[in-house]
């Protein structure tokens, strides 16, 4: 544990401020949405309900902040203990990515002032898929701030709370396994329901397996693009070797949801609609080269300790995984003739306001806190 | 326990497989819901309707909604669609010219609101029971205090009902709720009640369904004799049968509605989605419930889990 240490520097770099100067623009639209309605911000309709509020900051955004749970099922439950020095930074944008997706939801909701009845059991829809999301998502964020907790316990030198927090960990690992499995996997089923309004391309029984399978790959491939990026930004070494190994899992998955996600097209019957020229077909063979793009590249093992090949294969699978979630929810969503969708600038600015402050967080507490491994290999 | 990469990929599959999808539970439908003997609903007859949108102002009226303005004078209320001012509409389909009514190359009107469905999908999505399915006469109701306003029920409902006060700081979802509060004091929906052709019929599904079924087997032009408001009053007019479009739509569809229409143009034209016999609600519940088999599965999974975790934690600590 003494690998991990605070980085120390300086705040107020560039970066930063860059991400400031949006997080204060997505703060004054924010406003305007509380007091003129979502749609005064927003180019959602009654056919078009969710746009890039849900699809990016909950459905892409949870995925991309899958780390920790991926980690944490390679350490705690394959006990390969050597991963141990990456979980940390995993868990750190594991907190924020979900985080903000709570915070997201409070403002995407139209009656957010009753957002609590998800929480009281007689208001409580078990059949309701989303029930299930929003409930697993609550309490993992809890969960993942608990996970994070010891970070904030060495920094503080609090011997005695740090001892106990280590010793019930495991509950709390377990069920940080346990909400994820469940909750990714739901994320799919969210489209089940609204039936033939989804593509067939993207509309199958086994979106819940989809989903899953994908969320963990991305989980190992975020852990690979923000190591090697801290890394960089940073100017500390490289953890190539590790980083090599557990990039090797990331094509294995692929090719099992490959599998399942063609053939289960091919006994449907309906990959051809990927070839009928129209912008969905397109869009759905943009989804599944991004997905093969690691699978060449890292199934070479020379690749494997180049930074730069594992560089590429992890952000080729990042951005797979999120073109299938932004086709699923909204290229292949179509309620019928009359409706278009096209995220406005406002709403955009109000994501991308998220996403600054999750960056602004991470760049502060890795200065701050023992997060990230330094120096491991002398 | 040194795990090799082959076995490591065999237990993420396994597990996921296990949790997201075994074929069977997967794809046996719930068990699902049936209409009630005391199902009240809507039978809409295009071939009656003259268009003359006296339902719409009704529905207004009667639920508190405000005009709709579409053009720019704004004299009139004048909404293109159903919205969150909106509950009730007389649309039209028109082919070319237009001029024959209920004809496929002529033109149609057709009445759109919540269809009431037996085994709604709005429900089934609602996080919260904000919809809920009256008991006894089956009408989906909407409790603005239980609300969240997270839209889930206007993506999963295949008809595209509910709507959304967009521009409220303060907004609820609105639809029609079959003027549950005319009901509940012994009256009929006011959209009926007004009309005066009897195209807009209130009654109990069942005797509805007959009415309709009566209404397929006439033969076209021949003097008919039709309940005007409620199909139990006393009120009715006669006049020659339309030639209809052999199809009650509303019967099967999405496993039924308590919401039928008849038409002389295929109901496909008239923008109603083509959609199977079996609810999206079924399926969507009856994978949810195969993958967590009564929250078995995730408490068997976090059984192991807590065990597999304590051991490999313990293990690190030493
Ligand atoms: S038509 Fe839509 S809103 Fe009405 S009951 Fe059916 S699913 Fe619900
Ligand atoms: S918007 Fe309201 S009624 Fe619709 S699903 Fe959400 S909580 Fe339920
Ligand atoms: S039943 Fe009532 S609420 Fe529904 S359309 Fe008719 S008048 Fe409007």
């Amino acid at each position: 544990m003494a690998d991990n240490k605070p980085l120390g520097g300086k705040i107020l770099t560039k970066p930063f401020l860059v991400c400031l100067v949006i997080l204060a623009i997505a703060g004054i639209l924010l406003i305007k949405r509380l007091i003129f309605g979502v749609g005064s911000v927003t180019n959602l309709t009654d056919g078009y309900p969710w746009g890039i509020w849900i699809a990016y900051d909950v459905v892409v955004g949870t995925a991309l902040a899958c780390g920790g749970y991926a980690m944490a099922l390679l350490i705690y439950v394959l006990n390969k203990g050597e991963y141990y020095p990456l979980i940390r930074s995993a868990i750190l944008t594991s907190v924020f990515g979900y985080t903000l997706a709570g915070v997201s939801i409070f403002f995407d909701v139209g009656r957010y002032w009753q957002l609590h009845n998800m929480f009281l059991p007689w208001f409580s829809q078990i059949n309701s898929i989303l029930f299930e999301v929003g409930v697993c998502i609550a309490l993992y964020v809890l969960v993942l701030w608990i996970e994070f907790t010891p970070s904030f316990l060495e920094k503080w030198k609090t011997e005695k709370y740090l001892k106990i927090a280590n010793k019930f960990m495991f509950i709390f690992i377990a069920i940080g396994i346990l909400l994820p499995t469940m909750h990714q996997s739901s994320l799919g089923s969210l489209l089940i329901i609204a039936g033939q309004k989804v593509s067939p391309l993207w509309q199958t029984n086994l979106l819940p397996l989809l989903f899953l399978t994908t969320a963990i790959t991305m989980g190992y491939s975020i852990v690979v693009m923000e190591s090697i990026l801290s890394s960089l930004g940073f100017r500390m070494p490289l953890e190539t070797p590790i980083l090599g190994k557990l990039s090797k899992i990331i094509p294995r998955l692929i090719v099992f949801y490959l599998v399942v996600r063609f053939g289960e097209l091919i006994y449907r019957g309906q990959l051809g609609l990927a070839l009928n020229g129209d912008f969905k077909g397109f869009m759905f063979i943009v989804e599944n080269i991004l997905y093969l793009i690691p699978v060449v590249i890292l199934f070479q093992s020379k690749n494997l300790t180049k930074p730069r090949m594992i560089f590429i294969a992890a952000v080729s699978m990042l951005l797979a995984g999120s073109v299938y979630r932004f086709n699923a929810f909204l290229v292949g969503f179509d309620p019928g003739p009359g409706w278009h969708y096209f995220p406005s600038f406002s709403e955009t600015m109000i994501t991308l306001g998220f996403i600054s402050i999750e960056i602004m967080g991470y760049l502060y507490l890795v200065k701050k806190l023992p997060v990230l491994p330094v120096l491991r290999h002398t | 326990m040194d795990l090799k990469r082959r076995d490591f990929i065999k237990g993420v599959a396994c597990s996921s497989l296990l949790l997201a999808a075994d074929a069977p539970s997967v794809f046996a439908a719930e068990p699902r819901k049936t209409l009630s003997s005391d199902a009240l609903g809507i039978l809409y007859d295009a071939t009656l309707c003259v268009g003359c949108k006296a339902c719409v102002a009704a529905c207004k009226q009667n639920n508190d909604m405000p005009p709709d303005h579409t053009t720019e004078e704004k004299l009139y209320d004048d909404p293109i669609d159903l919205s969150g001012k909106t509950l009730n509409i007389i649309k039209l389909y028109k082919h070319g010219a237009g001029t024959e009514k209920d004809n496929e190359t002529g033109y149609s009107y057709i009445k759109r609101h919540c269809m009431h469905c037996i085994d709604p999908s709005c429900i089934s999505a609602c996080p919260v029971k904000a919809l809920t399915k009256n008991p006894k006469n089956g009408i989906v109701e909407y409790n603005k205090d239980a609300c969240v306003g997270c839209r889930y029920c206007q993506l999963a409902c295949p008809y595209n009902i509910p709507k959304f006060e967009w521009l409220e700081a303060f907004p609820q979802i609105r639809k029609c709720q079959l003027c549950s509060h005319l009901i509940k004091k012994g009256k009929i929906s006011a959209c009926c009640d007004v009309c005066p052709t009897g195209a807009s019929l209130f009654g109990n599904v069942n005797d509805l369904l007959k009415e309709a079924k009566r209404r397929l087997e006439m033969k076209p032009g021949e003097e008919n004799v039709f309940p005007v408001a409620s199909i139990n009053s006393k009120d009715t007019t006669a006049r020659p049968a339309g030639k209809y479009f052999q199809h009650i739509y509303g019967e099967k569809e999405g496993g039924g509605t308590q919401v039928l229409f008849l038409a002389g143009v295929s109901h496909e034209k008239l923008g109603l989605p083509k959609l199977s016999d079996r609810a999206d609600a079924a399926v969507s519940e009856g994978i949810q419930h195969g993958i967590y088999k009564g929250m078995i599965g995730p408490v068997a999974l976090l059984a192991g889990l807590l065990f597999t975790v304590y051991k490999n934690t313990k293990k690190d600590d030493k």
